[in-house]
């Protein structure tokens, strides 16, 4: 059978468990719906700061539930190869002849395809409350596509996360910190407008900003492959550091000769 | 399926950090389609055995093919011939019973119509007609187990691993699934290397059992075999009065070496066999014990369990000492 083959079967057990699972998808579409609908209220008023790049603060705000439901995606995707590790089910899988690469990937396909659906809706639910493309319709399929594969990329970490410690609970542990890194980025000031001389430095070093800002172009200022390709390059090399370290540690978790 | 598919393990070791030694140089070798009990407490090595013999555990030192393969270095042919069953049927609550033999039949390289063939005949043998469409979380523990071995025969596997198979089951579903391993072995040659901490199981079902303890193996032979080298049959007697078990266990010494028995229990093994019972009668009557419960028991696989390591496996761990 072919890696592709496996890796079909393999991604469409993990799909059809996490969609079985309400609570795992459930609160990848509210929470960032819900911080968005906070946030719109509590900082509308920066619009009104001079220079500030938009009038309209949820097309500022939008691109940050991507980037969140990616980072569901990733503690998603995680917890769900722990616990596959945990159980033994990823013996079971060891004892086929499916390809480690393909039992990997396979099993975070679950949360990647929660931040999919996710990425979808926030784009309806986007557009119904008016958020306004400079790049156009064809802008608005680029930002779900960079999403899609923002969310493959951080899924790599959750896969790496389970692997090096095979437990959901050290996986959720991460949660919290990766939320942090979220708010010490550019997600609710542009980085100019940032005052504080730490979180500025922080901010301009954390790759979140570069993913945030890459979607956040597409919506406010039009093409710029200078806030794009950062943001592509991010995901991309996330997404094969990640992979690879989980792939490694997946040799030692998993020591089949 | 292989011509020769037994199983032979030389001088196997697996050490765990830089003392533990899970399995220590253990030899055992088992004949095609035979079903070899593998019997040892908690924590004794049976499932490191197992995890070594499927390829899942590199050994430390040491050699073993499954089916003529070497399970070190032939890894994928050992894993294209043998079934597995490991502890805790490690099952997707959230799929269907049906959606386990797809995937698994799938990844083995079955085609769709061979897959929905196969599973379905499959299930209807472990008898999970009727919840193979339901999901596996709402399964009882039986069903688990019934399911897990209907995967592991899925690609007609000639040797089949069990760990554990029966354990936390109830006594119908325990003999449903004997009956099926004995089924698989008899009628379709398949080997079988089943672990247990059940005497009765070992018993049974197994042609030979190995006894394994502290990672070596220190008994080997048919259960028969093994209960006739002890030989002698062994008094089980429960003090009407517990406060007098002292003095029923100084009466009991006069005639024999001590056997397992159960907590509120002495046991001997009679040194002049089963004649000797009116003997002890006299004794127990002559020095004033009363006794509640007397029992004759021929030799058991416990009792060559206790000759061989000193304790007794029937009990809640393995450090419990038989008086």
């Amino acid at each position: 059978m072919s890696s592709a083959s496996q890796l079909a079967l393999i991604s469409r057990r993990s799909v059809s468990r996490t969609f079985r699972q309400p609570v795992l998808v459930v609160p990848v579409i509210l929470f960032p719906l819900i911080l968005l609908a906070v946030n719109a209220a509590g900082l509308a008023s920066v619009t009104e700061l001079p220079g500030f790049p938009t009038d309209r603060y949820i097309n500022f705000a939008i691109v940050v539930c991507f980037v969140q439901g990616a980072l569901f995606a990733a503690i998603t995707a995680g917890t769900e190869l722990a616990s596959d590790i945990q159980s033994g089910f990823a013996d079971r899988l060891a004892l086929t002849p499916a390809r480690r690469w393909a039992v990997l990937a396979g099993a975070t396909a679950g949360g990647a395809s929660i931040a999919v659906f996710g990425s979808v809706i926030y784009l309806a639910i986007g557009v119904i409350f008016g958020v306004q493309f400079d790049t156009g319709a064809l802008g608005a399929l680029v930002l779900l596509a960079l999403a899609i594969y923002t969310a493959l990329a951080f899924a790599g970490i959750g896969a790496w996360l389970a692997v090096a410690t095979g437990s959901p609970q050290a996986v959720q542990g991460v949660f919290p910190l990766l939320f942090v890194l979220l708010f010490l980025s550019t997600m609710n000031l542009p980085l100019d407008f940032i005052q504080k001389q730490w979180f500025r430095t922080i901010a301009e070093w954390n790759p979140l900003s570069y993913l945030i800002d890459g979607m956040r172009g597409l919506v406010i200022g039009g093409w710029d492959a200078a806030t794009l390709l950062p943001a592509i390059a991010v995901a991309t090399a996330i997404m094969f550091i990640t992979f690879a370290g989980a792939a490694r540690s997946l040799r030692r978790r998993v020591q089949r000769t | 399926m292989a011509s020769d598919n037994g199983i032979e393990v030389e001088a196997l070791v697996r050490v765990f950090g830089d003392e533990i030694r899970a399995v220590d140089d253990v030899d055992l070798s088992v004949a095609p389609g035979e079903i070899y009990g593998f019997l040892g407490p908690n924590g004794a090595g049976k499932s490191t055995m197992v995890l070594m013999l499927v390829t899942l555990l590199p050994p430390t030192a040491g050699r073993a093919t499954v089916a003529g393969f070497d399970v070190a270095r032939q890894g994928p042919q050992v894993r294209s011939v043998i079934g597995a069953a490991l502890q805790e049927s490690a099952l997707d609550d959230f799929l269907t019973g049906t959606e386990h033999m797809d995937l698994q039949g799938g990844l083995h390289g079955l085609s769709r119509n061979e897959r929905r063939r196969r599973g379905a005949e499959l299930i209807e043998r472990v008898g999970l007609s009727d919840a193979a469409g339901r999901k596996v979380g709402g399964y009882s523990g039986g069903m688990k187990r019934r399911l897990d071995l209907a995967l592991a025969l899925l690609h007609r596997p000639a040797v089949l691993f069990l760990d554990e198979p029966t354990s936390g089951l109830d006594p119908q579903s325990r003999s449903a699934l004997w009956a099926e391993v004995e089924r698989l072995s008899r009628e379709d040659g398949v080997t079988v290397f089943l672990t247990t901490q059940y005497l009765e199981e070992a018993d049974v079902l197994a042609d030979r059992v190995g006894i394994i303890d502290h990672g070596k193996l220190v008994a080997e032979g048919t259960p028969t075999a093994l209960k006739a080298g002890i030989g002698k049959v062994s008094l089980e007697a429960t003090p009407a009065n517990p406060n007098d078990r002292e003095k029923l266990t100084a009466v009991l010494a006069r005639f024999g070496e001590p056997a397992a028995a159960s907590p509120k229990s002495v046991a001997v093994r009679l040194a002049a066999g089963a004649e000797q019972l009116a003997d002890v009668v006299r004794a127990l009557d002559g020095d004033g014990v009363e006794v509640a419960d007397l029992q004759l028991h021929q030799p058991s696989l416990d009792d060559v369990f206790l000759q061989k390591t000193g304790r007794s496996l029937e009990g809640d761990d393995d450090s419990q000492s038989a008086a």
